[in-house]
């Protein structure tokens, strides 16, 4: 198979089942219910385990068990569903148990619509269920990338023992693209079963799979195990793309479908002797401060940036916190599941810099 | 001298957490013995429910899942579909199985898991300190009802049981109870006829067990189970209503 053109969350589906998953558990919601519908014929096939749960909540908790069995779990969803989920997706992180969570976002909040948004990027990457805990967030903005993370989010989960929640949006999910699966055939149990699964304890002595810790400070421990371990993954794992800022005066900062969107922006700008370019995360959890706080250091060419986000402000209070005050961060928001067009933004970066 | 009963050796050797008198030590060691006679112990994987019962991966010598309230059923749902040769049973309350959650038991037992559930009905919740249980018989005091349950505010106590026996779905269904040696014995039977339709592979089984609360209905052991007999047998009849 060459390139193929695929809708996102058929490509999705398709790269899951590369991806090496035994079980999918869902819930239907638009706009992502293709990813389910592909899973239902075509996991099975590959010797994979298709459930359509009763609810948001049934399917994060087979996540669950499927995952404490020591297998590939992973659900799709979108705004409320994932939502509904956030207990689930807490105990997750707190037993920490490896799992694929998407979110095909759309509009919010409360049932908002089921256009393309962006407005769930706190509740992915700050936590959005109770305590203290983190999912690695992925941010794709076309189709390809979607399926080149479907095929790192197993291996980072299983590697911190964390939910890997990959964050798209009802554009990348409903659109076509030419993708390439090119040398991706289905990793078949190729996994060590991981030596915490519950498996029968044959030999050995029971495995537990909890999150609760009632003994004196057991739970202040896990919680500081937690940290050493997000610290690590801050420095090993923070992605982000930069485009054209080798010369740049002016930055937009974008993710995922708004990301892609800005690349037209560079364009636009660059056409008419404005030096714009590109900070693009991939990964919005660990979010890529290093980097981005290299961009405006001593002797650094960069003015201002423009962050530009499907929803009402949100990245932009961690580029702000990575650019730490060194220049001017700007905020251009389209919300509601409206997606603007490349001249509008290039309109607002006109009355930043006069 | 022979040995006419000793500790099942799926059974931890270690004092529980359980009131003195509670019901749950009871059924541990049922489910324990069945384990056993069955030779299961290292081909079986139990779910706990969040409830007092959160803690039986202390006292039973298995491999276990812990669940969030009420999501017992989907957690084992994942577990028996990843491992299909395993035994996977569920463990679960009253509040846990049938208030919050009613959803998962109910899809659980529809779509035929093979999956075993052990559904213990005493009538309050034990953990979080004697309020209304679904299962809450008229009348009874608990800390939210505390001129007792009334039919006309609260509704009647919900029949497990029965409610799953609408569905086509299920092996096996039966309520027992633990209040007297008699029936401990019938309770053990349906125990282990439940988790022997699983390894026949037969489908969603279930054993409802009336047991007591002695802390929360305030009452000492022997009067709390009698007054299993005398108030909770009129609302929960006992008897296999699928085999």
């Amino acid at each position: 198979m060459g390139k193929v053109l695929m809708k996102g969350n058929e490509a999705l589906a398709e790269a899951a089942i590369r991806a090496g998953v035994d079980g999918f558990f869902a819930y239907p919601i638009t706009p992502q219910n293709e990813v389910g519908e592909y899973l239902s014929l075509h996991l099975p096939e590959a010797g994979g385990v298709f459930v359509q749960a009763e609810s948001e909540l049934g399917a994060i908790n087979m996540v669950f068990g499927a995952a404490a069995a020591g297998k590939r779990a992973m659900t799709s969803s979108s705004g409320p569903g994932i939502s509904l989920k956030q207990e689930g997706i807490s105990t997750l992180a707190g037993a920490e148990m490896p799992c694929v969570i998407v979110n095909m976002t759309r509009g919010g909040p409360g049932l908002g619509n089921i256009a393309p948004a962006q407005s769930d990027y706190f509740q992915a990457t700050k936590g959005g269920g109770h305590g203290d805990y983190h999912c690695i967030v992925l941010a794709p903005s076309t189709i390809q990338e979607l399926v080149d993370f479907m095929f790192e989010a197993f291996p980072l989960a299983e590697k911190w023992r964390l939910p890997v929640m990959i964050l798209g949006d009802g554009a990348l999910g409903q659109m076509m693209e030419p993708v390439d699966f090119r040398g991706r055939e289905r990793l078949a149990d190729s996994r060590k079963q991981p030596e915490w699964a519950l498996t029968g304890a044959k030999g050995r002595k029971p495995h537990l799979v909890k999150s609760l810790f009632l003994h004196g400070d057991d739970l202040y421990h896990f919680n500081l195990r937690q940290q050493e371990k997000w610290e690590k993954i801050q420095a090993e794992e923070p992605k982000l793309e930069l485009v054209a800022m080798e010369d740049a005066d002016y930055a937009i900062a974008a993710f995922g479908s708004m990301g892609r969107i800005a690349g037209s922006v560079i364009d636009l700008a660059r056409a008419e002797g404005i030096k714009l370019g590109l900070i693009r995360p991939l990964t919005l959890w660990p979010f890529p401060n290093k980097a981005i706080a290299e961009l405006v250091g001593d002797g650094t060419l960069l003015q201002r940036i423009l962050t530009v986000e499907m929803n009402l402000g949100q990245m932009v209070e961690d580029v702000r916190l990575a650019v730490n005050g060194k220049i001017p961060v700007d905020f251009f928001g389209s919300p509601g599941g409206r997606v603007p067009m490349p001249e509008e933004v290039l309109a607002e970066l006109h009355k930043i810099i006069g | 001298m022979a040995i006419v009963a000793q500790k099942p050796e799926s059974l931890l050797d270690v004092t529980t957490h359980y009131c003195p008198g509670c019901g749950h030590g009871v059924v541990h060691r049922l489910v324990a013995e069945v384990i056993d006679e069955f030779g299961i112990r290292e081909t079986t994987i139990g779910v706990s429910p969040v409830g007092c019962s959160i803690l039986a991966y202390n006292y039973l010598d298995i491999d276990f899942a812990e669940a969030i309230h009420g999501r017992a059923p989907a957690i084992a749902t994942g577990i028996k579909r990843m491992h299909p040769d395993k035994i996977v049973f569920t463990y679960q309350g009253d509040g846990d199985l049938i208030s919050i959650g009613g959803n998962e038991i109910l899809h659980a037992a529809n779509r035929g898991e093979k999956i075993t559930v052990i559904f213990i009905n005493n009538a309050i919740y034990g953990m979080t300190g004697g309020q209304m249980a679904p299962t809450t018989i008229p009348g009874q005091k608990t800390t939210t009802t505390p001129l007792g349950r009334s039919v006309e505010r609260e509704g009647p106590p919900i029949r497990v049981v029965e409610l799953l026996n609408t569905l086509q779905a299920p092996s096996f269904l039966a309520r027992v109870s633990t209040h007297d040696a008699k029936n401990i014995m019938k309770a053990k039977k349906a125990i282990r006829k439940a988790f022997q339709m699983q390894i026949e592979g037969k489908g969603f089984s279930l054993v409802e067990v009336l047991s007591n609360c002695t802390t929360n209905w305030k009452l000492e052991p022997a009067t709390a189970n009698r007054w299993i007999a005398e108030n909770m047998l009129e609302f929960f009849p006992l008897g296999t209503v699928r085999e």
